[in-house]
């Protein structure tokens, strides 16, 4: 079986793998996940005291917003997810990386250009308004370059593996590889005013347009945020727990199903708007039954544990894995709900939503990431262990507590938000104005404001915590008191 | 089948091209019927391309984030017909590069905020949204009163809209200039402008300001929102898809 290939994969000598890359790629997504937060608090920030614009251009909500989502998305996971997909292809198919460093710095410092032209862009006002595909032309060219860079060496690899089989987080990084790819170059083609100039227009328009954008942004949500990350999943929780993958079998049938299904939902971003009502209802339809795949996952990440429980309470790494996979089935349950036409009417354009966004971004994506990290540093320094346990287990309860703060605060808001747009007085006239409704929403977002910043406060003790264990001395496995000795 | 599924896990090249077709088929089934099929976008008079000045007041509206608090679809429901107007059709996003739907309402939608208020009331609320709704949580914009719109190569906008497919003539190209300043000062004849843009809004909208600023070109697209369509003269079967 393909799950114990991984185990029985050995330490291997230093040079037979690229390494440097993902060393350099694990510092760097650590401190983008620190701006994506700082950056998600900032604009929380703004939405209790709407004075921290500071009447200037660069700081309104309006462009920092897309700046915390691209740096929470792409630069944060993207980072993280270029190398883990670097780490876990060498070791799975027991080969270098195609193209070796060369290839795999070109991947990896391209992809942070990429991230630092656009987020520069936002500041700046260059933007497509496309949500999480907002840079311009010209940085979707050069991430289109980079892209295929990225695929030539992850392919490049499967292909010369010693491993007769692929394993199944490689299944799933190729998929969304390939994915983002057709994704990105199909929803951005644009015409350029001119060739020296930022601003171009789109080749599609009005409702063509909104379903192609939400065709990818419903699978940047399904390739990039889930299927890279389920990678991840089939990968560390399985070396972190020392147990083989619970269901070979579910894996499979986790794979094709999601992959075929996701790509359908993303109609039920335009419920009851001008899209054809066949669309919606096609829509809906998959969103519902995307349920059973996503949890078809997350019940094989979850037993995977089985018989390695104990190590929750030792590995308060794993811990964070594990209340991934759990925020997982709690996020792709709530996502099929929403996309119930009736549930979207009231959902939709409220809280609620970006309340479901963050149980996914902060509870799956960014604890599976720092699971993985934590596991990932000593490692790959070649340390005993992180610096600090204890301070992983603060990280771990501040964040929990971050998440169920922020994602409660939204639940209230969002119905609140839906039900007051709604409301009839009993002489039949609405009874609020919208502003009575923003005015309602106050304590709610200082909540949520709260929330980030115990995120935010996690992060940096990670971020301390990863730079003392990788400061700290190396591990010297001669310098092991030999137990004769010792005697 | 799960025998023959180790074929596909040992054969790198099977995998991709099984991936790729298996990604491709629900995108390929929602997308291109909204070429085909007719309907999609309802036969309705009176959408038309956007003047110079509208154009760059959207690409203003699009610059500053405003979709990422302020949608521009209006759902067929009794609250929102009431509290925003009717609701929107496919046909009025028809020339919008890219289409502003947007997907959270932190503030109202603005799908037909054109012309519910004054000229006046815009300037204001963008240089200080409190000082006109004391409970707005929304930025303030004041830059926008002071800066000089750049329309130095609104031809080449017109010429990029038009290669995309927007149904821009060659006179709206050749005048692009000319109709953006006939359209904002009153010293000028509009009616050439008025003749290729109908119902466009005449006007010196940034009443503050003697030259052209951003502030006139984004309020001159917002008082044109949702008000080109004059839904009293459509028999309702046109507006089924």
């Amino acid at each position: 079986m393909s799950s114990q290939a991984v185990l029985n994969t050995g330490r291997p000598s230093a040079p037979r793998y690229v390494e440097d890359v993902i060393r350099a790629a694990v510092v760097l997504s650590m401190f983008w996940g620190v701006v994506a937060f700082l950056a998600g608090v900032v604009i929380a920030a703004q939405l209790v005291w709407p004075q921290l614009s500071f009447d200037s251009e660069y700081l309104t909500f309006g462009r920092l917003r897309p700046l915390h989502t691209s740096a929470a998305i792409f630069a944060f996971g993207g980072t993280a997810l270029i190398g883990t997909a670097f780490h876990v292809v060498q070791r799975t198919c027991r080969a270098r990386l195609f193209g070796g460093a060369p290839l795999g710095w070109f991947v990896l410092l391209g992809y942070q250009f990429f991230i630092v032209t656009a987020a520069a862009g936002y500041l700046l006002g260059i933007t497509q308004s496309k949500e999480y595909a907002e840079p311009e032309w010209f940085v979707d060219l050069w991430l289109t370059i980079v892209w295929v860079a990225y695929l030539v060496a992850y392919l490049g690899t499967v292909l010369k593996r010693e491993e007769p089989h692929i394993y199944v987080a490689n299944w799933f990084y190729l998929a969304f590889i390939i994915t983002i790819a057709g994704l990105h170059i199909v929803n951005n083609m644009a015409i350029p005013v001119s060739i020296t100039g930022s601003k171009s227009y789109g080749v599609w328009s009005g409702v063509q347009d909104a379903m192609i954008q939400w065709w990818y942004g419903h699978n940047a949500v399904g390739f990039f945020l889930t299927a890279a990350f389920l990678g991840m999943m089939y990968y560390y929780i399985p070396k972190a727990a020392n147990r083989p993958v619970y269901s070979y079998r579910l894996s499979i049938v986790h794979f094709w199903s999601l992959v075929f299904m996701y790509i359908w939902a993303g109609p039920h971003h335009l419920h009851y708007t001008s899209l054809p009502d066949w669309a919606q209802t096609l829509g809906m339809v998959f969103s519902v039954m995307l349920w059973m795949p996503s949890w078809g996952g997350m019940i094989n990440g979850l037993m995977t544990l089985s018989g390695a429980w104990d190590k929750l309470r030792t590995d308060p790494g794993l811990r964070f894995s594990v209340t991934a996979v759990g925020f997982y089935g709690m996020a792709t349950f709530e996502g099929p709900v929403m996309s119930i036409k009736a549930v979207n009417s009231l959902s939709h354009y409220t809280d609620w939503t970006i309340g479901h966004v963050h149980s996914g971004a902060l509870g799956w994506v960014a604890f599976i990431v720092f699971g993985t990290l934590y596991y990932m540093v000593p490692k790959m320094w070649n340390r005993p262990a992180m610096w600090s346990t204890r301070l992983i287990g603060w990280h771990y309860w501040i964040a929990t507590i971050g998440i169920v703060l922020y994602i409660t605060a939204m639940w209230v808001s969002g119905i609140m938000q839906g039900l007051m747009w709604r409301a009839y007085d009993e002489l039949g006239f609405l009874q609020y104005s919208f502003v009575e409704t923003v005015a309602a929403m106050q304590p709610f977002y200082f909540i949520r404001f709260l929330g980030g910043v115990c995120f935010l406060t996690g992060g940096l003790l990670m971020a301390y915590n990863m730079w003392r264990t990788i400061r700290s001395e190396a591990e010297v496995v001669s310098a092991r008191p030999h137990p004769a000795l010792a005697a | 089948m799960f025998i023959r599924h180790e074929a596909i896990e040992k054969n790198a090249i099977l995998l991709v091209v099984l991936t790729l077709i298996t990604v491709s088929i629900g995108g390929l089934v929602q997308i291109i019927p909204l070429f085909s099929i007719e309907t999609t976008i309802e036969r309705v008079d009176g959408v038309r391309p956007y003047t110079p000045l509208e154009l760059l007041g959207r690409n203003i509206y699009i610059r500053e984030g405003c979709y990422t608090c302020h949608s521009q679809q209006i759902r067929p429901f009794k609250d929102e017909v009431e509290r925003y107007g009717h609701y929107s059709l496919a046909a009025e996003s028809m020339y919008d590069r890219p289409f502003q739907w947007g997907s959270k309402r932190t503030g109202p939608d603005l799908a037909r905020v054109g012309g519910r208020y004054s000229n006046d009331w815009h300037v204001a609320h963008l240089v200080s949204p409190r000082a006109v709704v004391p409970e707005s949580v929304m930025p303030a914009y004041p830059f926008l009163a002071e800066k000089k719109l750049d329309y130095s190569d609104i031809a080449k906008h017109l010429e990029a809209m038009r290669a995309a497919g927007t149904p821009y003539t060659n006179e709206m190209i050749a005048n692009a200039r000319a109709d953006l300043e006939a359209q904002v000062n009153p010293d000028l004849d509009p009616t050439a402008m008025e003749k290729r843009y109908p119902r466009a809004v005449v006007g010196k909208f940034n009443a503050d300001s003697t030259a052209i600023t951003e502030m006139d070109a984004l309020v001159a697209y917002l008082q044109m929102l949702g008000t080109l369509v004059r839904f009293g003269d459509i028999p309702p079967e046109r507006l089924r898809q």
